[in-house]
């Protein structure tokens, strides 16, 4: 039976560098894939709350008309199903974990007012499409009915 | 007869990494009879199942241990693919194993280092730990998660491993195997702690076989019962043998344990040598109905997923039972006769998993 076989190996420790890092003093890195919290790119957003209905937790609110998009980080567990579901792929796991408040606040996402702006315009340019086809729409039927007529 | 008392034994004691209740029965410093209660960190999640839908649950099964937590992930998604006939694309099959064994890598380190620090081995302690921060960091590098992957979903995996990620592993299995190679010894042949192991606890075939134990506590009496032997995943294409040793004691578990962690790089070396080209998930419509009934080999042993879905998005129930559950009656069969100072380290022998038990 050896004895104090660990001996050799516990004296290399003495002459080692420390296998941790001294954080906070200096930075943690993080590889590319580190799931630490969630980003939006807000202005790609739809408001379609795919990702309010996929959150396992109800972490997260969506406002369409407002253009808001807001997430309660003490509640997100960063388990990406919000990122899997989005249809826009606008949002994204990112590294860097939820640093510490002093109360359960939740952070809201607001639209640019040029995003606001183009989507206004959007809509109009939509609606005004939709009317123009509903009034093309109508003069057919009137022109057919009174083609049927005479 | 000689005067008996009873000591309680936890939930909060030092060497218990996670929270049991024993009462030991005890003639002088010898145990006569061990009866466990748990039931301390019961949070419900079976019962989520009725309120979360079978997607979401794969977050919430996932969550039920977090060491385990990749087995569990992994075998509930088994059992909804099972219901939904999902056939699942061989590269996921493969990324699950990959996945799967670091894990059980990571689990056994882990349980070295637990062991150690439980026979007041300090050193030999953080030296397992610092080797199992490796694993941790491979599996964040490919999975973006330390201890919860969310790596699983139902039809296959979210991420890929790609090759510049395979080789890290490849080098990190290199590495650890090394490592290994030096503390290994300091297990298995030093002095003090081979005395603190040999002929301790010893259950033998028969007994583990009646009592039902599961993984390698059963192992290491003799029972060669290995549920990666049953082929999910990629494990029917991959060479291994279960490992087994017969003596029943301590000393055993601890061996059939290092000797599992050099099959698990074995197992990984493989897959990613076979790791095929192709999708890693498939679409899956609709929703699950019918029952299933999953077997797979966690860390700890033999762990069975019940699933029973009526065709809505919310599952009827859902069942886990998990290795360590199994492995208590063995536990106090072990502690019977075993001296008053020997306790802790045989409740680790079972590498209890309080969170996964009682769910």
């Amino acid at each position: 039976m050896a004895v104090m076989k660990f001996i050799p190996e516990a004296l290399k420790n003495l002459f080692r560098q420390p296998v941790t890092t001294s954080y906070p003093f200096e930075p943690a890195e993080y590889p590319e894939r580190a799931r630490g919290h969630i980003e939006i790119t807000i202005d790609d957003c739809i408001g379609c709350g795919m990702c309010t209905r996929a959150c396992p937790l109800g972490a997260l609110k969506v406002d369409k008309n407002e253009g808001t998009w807001e997430i309660d980080r003490f509640d997100c567990v960063v388990c990406g199903y919000c990122v899997e579901k989005c249809p826009k792929k606008c949002l994204r796991t990112a590294p860097g974990y939820q640093e510490p408040e002093p109360g359960k606040t939740s952070q809201l996402y607001k639209k640019s007012e040029e995003a606001l702006r183009l989507e206004a315009e959007k809509k109009a340019e939509a609606a005004r499409k939709a009317a123009e086809a509903k009034a093309a729409m109508e003069a057919k039927k009137k022109a057919e009915q009174s083609s049927a007529e005479a | 007869m000689k005067k008996r008392s009873i000591v309680p034994y936890g939930p909060q004691h030092p060497v218990l990494p996670e929270p049991i209740h024993l009462d030991l029965v005890i003639e002088d410093e010898k145990i006569v009879e061990a009866i466990p209660s748990i039931g301390f960190i019961h949070r419900g999640l079976e019962s989520l199942v009725q309120k979360r839908d079978f997607n979401q649950m794969v977050y919430v099964a996932e969550r039920v241990c977090g060491i385990c937590s990749f087995g569990h992930g992994f075998g509930y998604c088994e059992a909804i693919e099972d219901i939904m006939d999902v056939e699942v694309p061989d590269r996921a099959k493969y990324l699950r194993t990959i996945w799967f064994e670091l894990s059980r890598m990571h689990s056994h380190f882990l349980w070295l280092g637990l062991l150690a620090d439980g026979f007041g081995f300090e050193n030999l302690f953080y030296q397992c730990w610092r080797i199992r921060e490796k694993i941790l960091d491979v599996l964040e590098l490919t999975t973006g998660g330390r201890v919860i992957f969310s790596v699983n979903k139902v039809g296959g995996v979210i991420k890929d491993i790609t090759p510049e990620m395979a080789g890290a592993v490849l080098d990190m299995i290199h590495s650890v195997k090394k490592e290994l190679d030096v503390i290994v010894p300091a297990f298995m042949q030093d002095y003090s702690v081979v005395s603190r192991l040999k002929g301790v606890g010893v259950l033998t075939k028969q007994q583990a076989h009646d009592l039902g134990c599961a993984g390698p506590f059963a192992r290491a009496s003799g029972i060669g019962s290995d549920m990666r032997k049953l082929g999910y995943a990629a494990y029917g294409d991959i060479d291994f043998d279960v490992v087994t040793s017969t003596e029943g004691d301590s000393y055993a578990r601890c061996d059939v344990r290092i000797r599992e962690i050099y099959q698990s790089i074995n197992i990984i070396r493989q897959a990613i040598e076979k790791l095929p080209e192709g999708e890693i998930a498939v679409a899956v419509k609709g929703n699950p109905q019918g029952e299933s009934f999953i077997r797979i080999e966690q860390p700890r042993g033999e762990a069975i997923y019940y699933v029973s879905a009526n065709g809505s998005p919310h599952l009827d129930r859902m069942r886990v039972r998990t290795p360590t559950f199994a492995n208590l009656a063995g536990l106090c069969e072990t502690l019977k006769g075993a001296d008053y100072a020997d306790v802790g380290l045989l409740i680790l022998t079972i590498d209890p998993c309080i969170s996964c038990t009682e769910r």
